[in-house]
């Protein structure tokens, strides 16, 4: 095929498939083990500084905090970070200063809140260095080529853009058509971390509500933390296979940690915590700021169920699962200022 | 009812004209803010038969409150479907999906859009979040719908960064590039008025003004020349009835005000 353009963005987390399949059969598990550790144990043994990390649900929807959180305890530097539909964990990690790269989809935004303050603030002043643009759905379909075991994926999204320019994506002409197609180098992140529903002891996975990107991506990364709210029986896993979202033998860790993608919202369970998250945008204005954030709600608790007290604890928690369930409205500081 | 209000917002003039425009038993892919509030208004008015579609998977939602996030559990409650993000965007690219909105930091003549930076990319003076699912929408998406507001800051000779495709350069640009046939930019709403791109040219032209707004305001606000026809109409304003339901889908005023 004519090679008709290169994207000049930086090409991270692709390897050769051949490459790839060797590292899963040296390195991935098929037998059934028990995969339950504290979050300490997994973070501590599966995030090494440098990695390619994503993280799983929507960057303020079913986000693992608490591992967010951890990673920051444990101090883990100069991350590679997938900014695929990141919101609320990359600023956090921003913030944190454990973040020196990302390739950007969308990142350094609060959605309706407005803009990410630190987010914003790194990239400007060069703490943090964009090394690749791409779009949604091009993230997406570079997870889909990892989780494949080819190459790439074509595609008809980010032609005659910038931001395929700034993309390690290349432009051919398709054999069939003869028109011009997108190729988007798949990707297989070294680590992916997802906050789930319900997962048995060996990591088979059920997720309530939309899969977002986590089905591809779950089967791309090369090493799967798994949080859940809650631990389930394989029995329960065998009595209803097709909600089955994640299999255990792509998982790595599973670990208990109920309410753990607070202040994210996690669908059917609990609200976003808009409160804390005002807090955070109003504190991550200033580097001082940010420091008083983690200081008082990650340096200052040893994890998350110390964290979770600090926040407010289980009256909060029901107070945001009444507000998931429209029970009761929800409060949010930044409404005020619009 | 069906009465002009006598008073509204500009925001609750947009999320009118935007609603207008999308049409009942087609789809829609919405984004935050006022597109989504925008459609929901359609769905309770006009557009029953107006299905949704979210980005995260949502489909079809009837949620009695506006969503905060495009990935939320508000935008899949009583949906048809809660499903992903690779489903979504296949849908669309496929051709499932009539519209689309986009918002923008600065917009040119053929209606390119630039979400990402002001200044040089690898030093940028202003770090937007980027595409998000907008080039997706710009590029897939049939007709899509831009929502902006309107200044010489904001619409300009040329952009810092093109984002998402309106028509790049002109006639046919987008199908040379490999974009979808006869997909592009359809209309663009601002504070001042309504756009649409000419047939030929596929440049920006002014369709209707609001309420008390000139043509030549709207030039004056723009860097580069916009077509003004001579038979420039008005924009029919808000009925009271449509205003009634805006606020009752966004009662807190997160996004049509208060």
């Amino acid at each position: 095929m004519d090679v008709l353009m290169e994207g000049q963005g930086e090409l991270i987390g692709w390897h050769d498939p051949d490459e790839n399949r060797k590292w899963i059969m040296e390195n991935k598990s098929r037998a059934l083990l028990d995969k339950r550790m504290t979050l300490k144990e997994a973070i501590a043994k599966f995030v090494a500084d440098g990695v390619y990390i994503a993280f799983g649900g929507f960057g303020h929807v079913r986000t693992s905090m608490a591992a967010i959180y951890e990673i920051i305890r444990q101090k883990k530097r100069d991350l590679v970070v997938a900014g695929k539909t990141a919101v609320h964990d990359i600023d956090i990690l921003i913030g944190a200063k454990c973040v020196s790269k990302v390739e950007v989809a969308y990142a350094f935004g609060h959605e309706l809140r407005g803009l990410s303050p630190a987010g914003r603030r790194a990239v400007e002043q060069g703490e943090v260095e964009v090394i690749a643009e791409i779009s949604n759905a091009g993230y997406q379909w570079r997870f889909l080529g990892g989780m494949m075991g080819v190459p790439f994926v074509v595609s008809r999204n980010l032609l005659g853009t910038d931001t395929l320019k700034k993309s390690s994506c290349k432009v051919v002409k398709d054999p069939w058509s003869g028109k011009p197609v997108c190729l988007i180098p798949s990707a297989n992140p070294d680590v992916a971390i997802f906050h789930v529903h319900r997962c048995d002891p060996y990591g088979n996975a059920q997720i309530d509500g939309t899969m977002i990107e986590d089905f591809e991506l779950s089967r791309a990364a090369r090493r799967v933390i798994i949080t859940t709210e809650e631990i389930i029986d394989t029995e329960k896993i065998r009595e209803e296979p097709y909600q089955t979202a994640i299999p255990f033998f792509v998982v790595d860790a599973v670990c208990e940690v109920p309410y753990g993608a607070h202040p994210t919202e996690m669908p059917y369970r609990y609200f976003f915590d808009e409160e804390h998250i005002g807090e955070w945008l109003e504190l991550s204005r200033t580097p001082e700021g940010c420091k008083s954030y983690f200081d008082k709600y990650v340096y200052g608790t040893e994890d998350f169920s110390g964290y979770l007290e600090l926040v407010g604890g289980l009256k909060k928690m029901e107070y945001l699962t009444e507000v998931e369930h429209f029970q009761q409205p929800m409060r949010a500081p930044w409404l005020h200022k619009k | 009812m069906n009465k002009p209000a006598e008073h509204y917002s500009l925001r609750e003039l947009e999320a009118c004209v935007a609603s207008r425009i999308l049409e009942d038993e087609k789809s829609v892919f919405v984004g935050t803010g006022l597109p989504m509030i925008a459609a929901m208004l359609a769905n309770r008015t006009h557009a029953p038969g107006l299905l949704i579609v979210f980005e995260a998977g949502g489909m079809g939602p009837q949620s009695p409150v506006l969503p905060i996030s495009v990935g939320d559990s508000r935008t899949f409650y009583r949906g048809i479907a809660a499903s992903s993000m690779h489903d979504a965007m296949s849908l669309t690219q496929a051709g499932y999906l009539d519209y689309g909105f986009l918002g923008a930091a600065q917009i040119d003549k053929f209606g390119n859009i630039n979400t990402t930076v002001i200044g040089d990319w690898k030093n940028p003076s202003v770090r937007f979040p980027g595409s998000g699912g907008a080039n997706d929408v710009g590029s897939f998406c049939q007709r899509t719908i831009v929502i902006i507001g309107q200044d010489r800051r904001r619409f300009v000779e040329k952009l810092d960064f093109i984002t998402t495709p309106g028509y790049l350069d002109g006639n046919g640009a987008r199908e040379e590039a490999g974009l979808p046939e006869g997909s592009g930019p359809y209309r663009v709403i601002t504070q001042l008025g309504v756009f649409g791109f000419d047939g030929s040219t596929k440049e920006m032209m002014l369709l209707s003004v609001h309420h008390g707004v000139t043509p030549q305001e709207v030039q004056e606000n723009c860097s580069f020349e916009i077509h003004i026809p001579a038979d420039v109409s008005v924009t029919e304003s808000p009925t009271e009835e449509e205003i009634r339901v805006l606020h009752e889908i966004d009662p807190m005023g997160m996004s049509i005000g208060k």
